[in-house]
């Protein structure tokens, strides 16, 4: 497992869930996505899995809604315009407690937007961009190492929780090439007991239905509580968040993926010129490390969140720090990718330091 | 005496919720018994849609997933590539099939998936309470049609068999109905050959069933049967639209 | 002797099964079932031939034929 291999983040995304026993995946052309489909058309037939082009988006994720029924570890992905056209299928896996692991390779938007990377899209996936009560398990790589070794987190979580998993990437992330190392070995799904509620052939097992609905009165509010305390549990083992030297820190630089390794960056320079700067990159964005980002503004006054989008992550550092520290934002929406510099201006700015 | 009919083990042995005279409770009854003979019923899923019918996964005794409106194919299409070995039933409404779902009905047909659909159509919103359908006939009135169905505001009813016939991936297409004894029994042929034919491996087949809806056609269950006859066989006729090539004299003394 | 039996607890009173015998011999209870429908009865058993074609019809599957 020690080899380097050099990838594009789409790619490696592709292989890094196929190695995690993605054995199923339906999709639909977009960029900045497509050499996902690209790659799994031909991998997965290599692993006796299957690969369909759907004819819509709404057609893919309903055919994960399916094969998920099933019991295999299926994918989808897309960018945001297709992650908008599966947010009922989304909903309906939700509330049929399917484990399904999708992407979204972010892109400019609203509307048709453009093909550069983008975050604006971290309201639909924390807020879940479908109808009701529910969560998904988001995780935001920040390298195509990441890209590949995530998905393996995202069936895990999701199988183990019966809600749904997702990458929340960008097309930077998805463009770029990068050597990379797997950190886990090849999952081989046929070791792996089929869940208790698969359908299938239905031999000395009583029928097993899998729906999202209940008219009975008091049936859905219970069956929603039970998603509640669901929620909570992945609150409280599933987060993953990286600080990097915070304990000294004036001013501390926060965003996610691609943002993340641009303040890391900003750091660095802010560091070389004698300001203590740290970094709180979340690597779980839902759920989100509320308790890291309450305790280290217990000690630093100064944050500054840095996003490629009008700032919609900001919101959940806001209501982790409930205001005991000031929150600053520097916003390059649609297509704009911060660099070190300007951050490095803008901390400056805030700290008072010409 | 012998008892000669009774309920098949393939239902549940609770009331159905239908209106009073629905063809949905005879095709229910047909779907069920036809997977019972073919010794199906541990090995079948059938896919509950979004209309009346939606109670359907309470009603079989088989593995049942309900799905999202119109997405009844993509959901066969996922169940039956991970699951080849079980007999997957996509059950639809006309509004399900033909309006919201009609991009997913043409692509599995088109893709030859191997799933079997009952396409129950009573060219009518029946859930909802009356609404104008796909398939709702020219002149007929609806909750969104008061004044009558016109070409003009609404178009033409689709032909669903007609139109899924040109495509090579459809094997077997058929149109029945349920509004009389002789008619229920050739629709429970159609659905034991389409059935049988998934199992063949031979790819999409579908039987549209024309059904009755007393309700929301605002008419008698009697009434509701006359207007199936008079009414809708002629804008849908019956019969079979795509099936396998009759065996020639030839093959047959092969075989 | 064939005959029919009508499960009133299912039966709708949709009337399909009447027009489908072809021995009329089912006809409308005149007093309503607990479901408050009024359910077939076989008011001409002796006509019954066990054909089935009631049942065949019977959108509730509430008839038993023997024969």
């Amino acid at each position: 497992m020690a080899e380097k291999t050099l990838m594009k983040g789409n790619e490696a995304l592709a292989e890094g869930a196929v190695r995690a026993g993605c054995r199923f995946f339906a999709g639909y052309p977009i960029t900045p996505q497509n050499e996902i489909p690209e790659y799994m058309s031909w991998r997965l037939p290599e692993m006796g899995g299957t690969f369909i082009q759907a004819e819509s988006e709404v057609a893919a994720i309903n055919m994960l809604f399916g094969a998920s029924a099933c019991g295999a570890r299926v994918m989808t992905s897309s960018s945001g315009p297709g992650i908008s056209l599966k947010q009922e299928g989304i909903s309906y896996c939700a509330g049929a407690r399917l484990p399904i692991f999708y992407a979204n390779v972010v892109r400019g938007g609203p509307g048709l937007g453009n093909i550069a990377p983008s975050q604006g899209d971290y309201y639909q996936a924390t807020r879940g961009g479908g109808h009701g009560d529910y969560r998904v398990f988001v995780m935001a790589p920040g390298s195509v190492s990441e890209m590949a070794n995530f998905p393996r987190k995202c069936y895990e979580v999701a199988f183990k929780y019966r809600i749904p998993s997702m990458i929340l990437a960008d097309g930077l992330l998805g463009q770029m090439m990068e050597p990379l190392e797997f950190d886990f070995e090849p999952v081989d799904t046929s070791t792996i007991p089929e869940p208790d509620w698969v359908l299938g052939v239905n031999e000395g097992r009583k029928r097993r239905v899998v729906r999202s609905y209940d008219l009975a009165p008091g049936k859905m509010e219970e069956f929603n509580l039970e998603l509640d305390s669901i929620h909570s549990e992945v609150k409280a083992n599933e987060v993953i968040c990286e600080t990097i030297e915070t304990d000294d820190a004036e001013l501390v630089l926060t965003g996610y993926g691609t943002s993340a390794r641009v303040c890391k960056s900003a750091m660095a320079l802010a560091r070389k010129e004698g300001i203590k700067v740290g970094v709180i990159r979340p690597i779980t964005i839902w759920p989100f490390p509320e308790k890291i980002f309450s305790e280290i503004a217990d000690k630093v006054k100064n944050f500054l969140v840095v996003e490629m989008s009008l700032g919609q992550y900001i919101d959940d550092v806001k209501l982790s720090i409930l205001g005991k520290a000031k929150i600053d934002l520097h916003k390059r929406p649609a297509g704009g990718i911060p660099v070190a510099e300007e951050i490095l201006g803008v901390i400056k700015q805030i700290l008072g330091k010409s | 005496m012998k008892k000669v009919f009774e309920r098949t083990k393939g239902l549940v042995d609770i009331p159905m919720r239908y209106c009073p005279g629905c063809g949905h409770g005879v095709v229910h009854r047909l779907v069920a018994e036809v997977i019972e003979e073919m010794g199906m019923l541990k090995k079948a899923i059938l896919i509950a849609p979004v209309g009346c019918s939606v109670f359907a996964d309470e009603y079989f005794n088989t593995d049942a997933i309900q799905g999202a409106h119109g997405r009844g194919p993509a959901i066969a299409t996922g169940l039956k590539r991970i699951k080849p070995e079980c007999l997957v039933i996509s059950y639809q409404g006309d509004g399900d099939l033909a309006s919201i779902g009609m991009a997913e009905t043409i692509h599995a047909a088109n893709r030859a998936e191997n799933i079997s659909i009952i396409f129950i159509n009573n060219a009518i919103y029946g859930m909802t309470g009356g609404q104008m359908a796909p398939t709702t006939l020219l002149g007929m009135k609806s909750t969104t049609c008061p004044a009558g169905r016109s070409v003009d505001v609404n178009g033409y009813p689709f032909k669903m068999c007609e139109l899924l016939a040109t495509l090579d991936g459809a094997y077997y297409l058929e149109r029945t109905s349920v509004h009389a004894p002789a008619n229920v029994i050739k629709t429970k042929k159609a659905i034991k050959k389409a059935f049988t034919y998934q199992m063949e491996g031979r790819g999409f087949t579908m039987v549209e069933i024309l059904s009755q809806c007393p309700t929301d056609w605002n008419l008698t269950p009697l009434q509701a049967i006359e207007r199936v006859k008079n009414e809708m066989i002629s804008y849908f006729p019956l019969g079979v639209f795509k099936a396998p090539p009759k065996p020639t004299k030839q093959e047959t003394v092969k075989v | 002797m064939p005959k029919i039996d009508v499960d009133v607890t299912r039966c709708k009173g949709c009337e399909l099964c009447i027009v489908a015998c072809p021995k009329d011999v089912i006809a409308l209870s005149d007093n309503f079932a607990p479901s408050g429908y009024y359910p077939a009865v076989p008011v001409r058993p002796e006509n019954c031939t066990g054909c089935k074609l009631c049942a065949y019809v019977c959108p509730d599957v509430a008839i038993e034929v023997w024969k």
